[in-house]
């Protein structure tokens, strides 16, 4: 690895790397955290063991206390053994869920489990659908296809399937016909979906909807032809289900993470549908001068992602546009094509700042990393929660790759906040070396 | 199926990896998919471990699912024996292995050929027990293995130590309060005498099994981890044990005399009852703050109580015989340890729980209204809720339960602490009476104070602020109407928000 690493140096194009898969990440199931949020009128039910109720409750910190609109259906050894029937365990429970919460759709999450012992959600689905009149939309979050993040796209790829098809020739159908619509996928906060669309508004671009919107019942009409966009670079799935299925022209772009990513992801959409951009060059400018107390900082600082959320080569791209230098993307996985754009531009950008190429580790080996950080010694290693601790007493910092996940990171402004997560660890170690602490982890 | 919001206990794996890495050089591997090691994030977070978590999750994909995964286990078995060099590699089932069905066993048995640790399979099955079973039976089970292993090559301590000595059995990590009470059973056991043999599993290395029966006697501080180890031991080893937990000024002299009865049987004349006299009323303070003036107001106050069954009990005694407390309900989640919770406890409380669904418990809580509670995190937020005050008591653990300093819950120091849990729990005497007086602590709607009130909020924007979490929500909308006000704007719209935002004056 070392030896590559330095030839690396010298390449023109991006390595990639697979290693043997034993890191740590979360467990897709965790993006009912966030999606639940979103979707205001929604329900998640997801169908697994105490093991994946016990992460949703401890390690993810959802702690389930005021009347939340999602909760396990927890297999036990009956249902595990099938001496209990799944369909009449699942109207049991979804009834009670319409008494108690009446959500407008409720979501089923599948895990490893129902995986295994290969429970017939698709096909009980529709006939509870039927018989409760709520929407049922299935998704397979599990651990043994997808990591973390990437339960949000087997959620969204899900929904991709059904929503918005009522689309009559009546109403608005006439004009859709003629002009393509423009939905972007993805799930962010409503002040980011806000400030997108006002981005692409300046330059007369109207977005149609957003999968998911905030409201189930809100879920934009899709049409085949139209434009589909995604803001977050683990949603590959959700691509292919809207190019495949609903027919739909995917616009690929670099993600809008970091005022070179959004000015990117803004200039192709417009490309797309022939508007100009004037201003756009004034706008991001403008966003890195905002930025300049925080490139201060970071300038000539080096970065190792470990490799968790899927957001790292959009990440690892706009830190080097910042001036910073990154040895080691670690990524669960990569979707060459649906991640083009966004590589496409960390080249470039390499290539304009004048830096190294970054080498991609796809299912990386916690193990083999944890000895590259000992000898590369970044100054920042972003990490999953598992290894910061350990990591911060041996003398290196780090930012919790969680933190992006949670955080609002899109669009011009948020820049800002992503500056703020990675200057911290960098600033507080300021006055740590003045006060001589540097490791404690052995009594040297 | 079953609709489960929370729960009390966790799930067995989590339990066996609780032993296995509390104890030195001991690696556990576990045979799951991509996610299911998230103890690793529990031990690092919460305990705030500075060494990486010896767990490796040998990871279940679509591959192994076809193809079967034996050599990968094997393979990471080995390949952790090379990197690691632990003593001891134990094989975790999970779910997914029970479903599977795979022979774990005979991964062990090839593995362990080519490995210089030892190899163990965890004999637990992960639909049938729960996270404090599996931990009791996963550390009977190490320590079977290795003082049969001892008895093999004669390594075994069988001679007894020349003082009295005592094995601590049990303790382990992401326990409540574990290493404040560790200490405290330290400091307890230099003041009578005693040495202390082993601490087993936390921070013990599996070498150290071997001397167990050096000891003189065992202690299982709580029942819920230990028991299994300790009767093996007295069933195998001739050795007594005490189950006492020594939680409150009563039960630590219970404790102590039950020592002192253990050790004049064994030969040694030894009297205690000074040293607890002279604890009681005058080292610790607790025994005095209940007969003082203070506490008269805590008579006839109601509680109910949650939580594991050791602490259950202990706490329900407490208030009970040590604080004239009322308590309604005593309850636990433990529901093997049923019998004798109930042995222990019906004469120190009107009514007794034995439950782990928490909307039941809400739900009794709500219905009898009780002045406090003492609980889990779960019953801190139906006490939120109803606006009951509520002392936590017992796990599942939080963050808050790992507290820098120190924070018994046993001896004459956590006797100490217990009592001040319960004082800053109840509203007491002139507090009452003020409270009566002025309606409330304070006014629930807290208005931020703002400039003036010429600004007129837009309902998106409104609802845009409210999203904003509560702490800077207040500061938040301060800097928006200042930053209306300086450009002229009288109608704060979610528009002048972004703009405010942009602008970088928002927070």
């Amino acid at each position: 690895m070392n030896i590559e690493q330095g030839s690396l140096i010298n390449s023109n194009s991006i390595t990639f790397e697979c290693e043997t898969g034993n890191y740590h990440t979360f467990c897709p199931i965790s993006c009912v955290a966030w999606l639940y949020q979103k979707i205001e009128d929604s329900f998640f039910l997801v169908i697994g063991t105490k093991t994946c109720g016990y992460f949703l409750q401890n390690a993810l910190g959802v702690m389930i206390f005021a009347e939340p609109r999602y909760a396990m259906a927890e297999l036990e050894e009956a249902d595990i053994s099938a001496h209990l029937n799944d369909y009449m365990e699942l109207k049991r429970l979804c009834t009670l869920i319409k008494k108690d919460r009446n959500p407008s759709v409720i979501f089923w999450i599948g895990t490893c489990t129902t995986e295994i012992i290969k429970m017939d959600l698709e096909g009980i689905a529709p006939k509870l659908e039927n018989e409760l009149g709520v929407p049922i939309i299935v998704a397979r979050a599990n651990g043994l296809d997808y990591a973390f993040t990437q339960g949000e796209d087997t959620v969204l790829a899900a929904l991709a399937q059904t929503f918005g098809k009522k689309s009559t020739t009546s109403d608005n159908g006439t004009k859709s016909e003629n002009t393509p619509n423009l939905v972007i996928f993805g799930s962010v906060p409503n002040s980011v979906v806000y400030e997108l669309g006002n981005e692409l508004k300046t330059y007369g671009i109207e977005i149609k909807g957003w999968l998911p919107a905030k409201r189930y019942t809100e879920f934009p009409i899709l049409n085949e032809k139209d434009f589909v966009c995604g803001v977050n670079p683990y949603l590959s799935r959700t691509a292919t289900t809207l190019m495949r299925r609903r027919k739909c022209q995917l616009i690929g772009s670099p993600f809008p993470i970091g005022p070179d990513g959004t000015k990117a992801w803004i200039e192709k959409i417009c490309s797309v549908f022939n508007k100009p951009t004037p201003g756009l060059n004034d706008r991001e400018e403008k966003a890195w001068k905002n930025l300049e107390s925080y490139l201060k900082l970071l300038r000539g600082k080096s970065v190792f992602f470990m490799g968790d959320n899927l957001l790292e080569i959009s990440l690892a791209r706009f830190f080097i546009k910042c001036g910073m230098s990154v040895y080691e993307i670690g990524i669960p996985y990569l979707d060459k094509r649906y991640q083009g754009g966004e590589l496409a531009l960390l080249e470039k950008t390499c290539k304009e700042m004048g830096t190294f190429l970054p080498v991609i580790v796809e299912k990386p080996d916690n193990y083999n990393q944890l000895n590259r950080i000992k000898d590369l010694h970044p100054d920042l290693v972003i990490t999953g929660m598992a290894h910061a601790n350990p990591l911060e007493a041996r003398g290196i910092n780090t930012k919790w790759s969680v933190e992006f996940t949670f955080s609002q990171i899109h669009g011009f402004t948020n820049a800002k906040n992503i500056l703020e997560l990675i200057s911290k660890p960098l600033q507080r170690q300021t006055t740590f070396k003045e006060l001589g602490w540097k490791n404690y982890h052995t009594l040297v | 199926m079953k609709l489960a919001y929370w729960m009390y206990a966790g799930p067995a794996h989590i339990g066996t990896l609780r032993i296995a890495t509390s104890f030195r050089k001991v690696h556990a591997i576990m045979h799951a998919p991509l996610g299911d090691d998230y103890f690793n994030v529990m031990r690092s977070m919460l305990e705030r471990k500075r060494d990486f978590t010896p767990v490796t999750a040998s990871v279940v994909d679509r591959h192994v699912l076809a193809r079967g995964s034996q050599e990968k286990v094997i393979q990471n078995i080995k390949r952790k024996d090379k990197e690691e060099q632990p003593d001891l590699v134990l094989l975790t089932p999970t779910c997914t292995s029970s479903i599977l069905q795979e022979d774990l066993q005979n991964f062990v048995n090839r593995a362990s050929q080519d490995s210089k640790a030892d190899v163990l399979l965890a004999d637990v099955n992960h639909y049938r027990v729960n996270e404090l079973q599996a931990a009791d039976r996963t550390l009977e089970q190490v320590i079977k293995f290795y003082l049969e292993k001892a008895e093999k090559d004669n390594s075994i301590f069988s001679k007894k130590t020349e003082k009295p000595s005592v094995n601590i059995l049990g303790p382990c990590n992401l326990g409540f309060h574990v290493h404040h009470d560790i200490a405290e059973l330290k400091r307890l056991f230099k003041d009578l005498s005693i040495t202390i043999n082993t601490i087993i599993p936390e921070g013990a290395s599996i070498d150290e099994l071997k001397k167990l029966p050096q000891a003189w006697f065992n202690i299982v501080p709580y029942r819920e981890v230990g028991l299994l180890s300790a009767q093996h031991l007295e069933k195998n080893y001739d050795m007594p044990f005490i189950s006492t937990a020594p939680i409150g000024i009563v039960e630590t002299a219970n404790f102590i005399r039950q020592i002192q009865t253990l050790l004049k049987q064994l030969g040694q004349n030894v009297n205690f009852e000074k040293y607890i006299d002279l604890q009681t009323r005058f080292v610790s303070q607790s025994a005095w703050f209940s007969r003082s003036i203070d506490c008269q107001n805590l008579a006839g106050k109601t509680a109910v109580v949650f939580g594991d069954a050791t602490h259950t009990v202990a706490i329900t005694k407490i208030l009970s015989q040590e604080m004239g407390v009322r308590v309604l309900v005593a309850g636990t989640y433990c529901k093997p340890e049923e019998i004798w919770f109930r042995k222990e406890i019906s004469k120190y409380c009107e009514d007794i729980l034995i439950t782990d669904d928490h909307n039941l418990v809400g739900d009794i809580i709500a219905k009898l209204e009780p002045s406090a509670i003492f609980g889990t995190q779960m019953e801190r937020h139906i006490g939120k809720r109803l606006n009951i005050p509520c002392g936590v008591i017992s796990a599942p653990v939080h963050i808050q339960n790992f507290p820098l300093s120190y924070r018994p819950f046993m001896g004459y120091e956590g006797s100490n602490q217990i009592a001040d849990l319960i004082y800053n729990s109840f509203t007491l005497g002139m507090e009452d009476h003020l409270l009566e007086i002025f309606g409330g602590h304070d006014t629930k709607d807290i208005s931020s104070s703002t400039l003036s009130n010429e600004n007129i909020w837009e309902i998106e924007a409104e609802n845009e602020l409210k999203r904003i979490p509560g702490f800077v929500r207040g500061k938040i909308k301060r800097n928006v109407e200042k930053f209306a006000k300086i450009n002229n704007l009288n109608k704060i719209t979610l528009d002048v928000m972004h703009a405010c935002k942009e602008a970088g004056n928002m927070q």
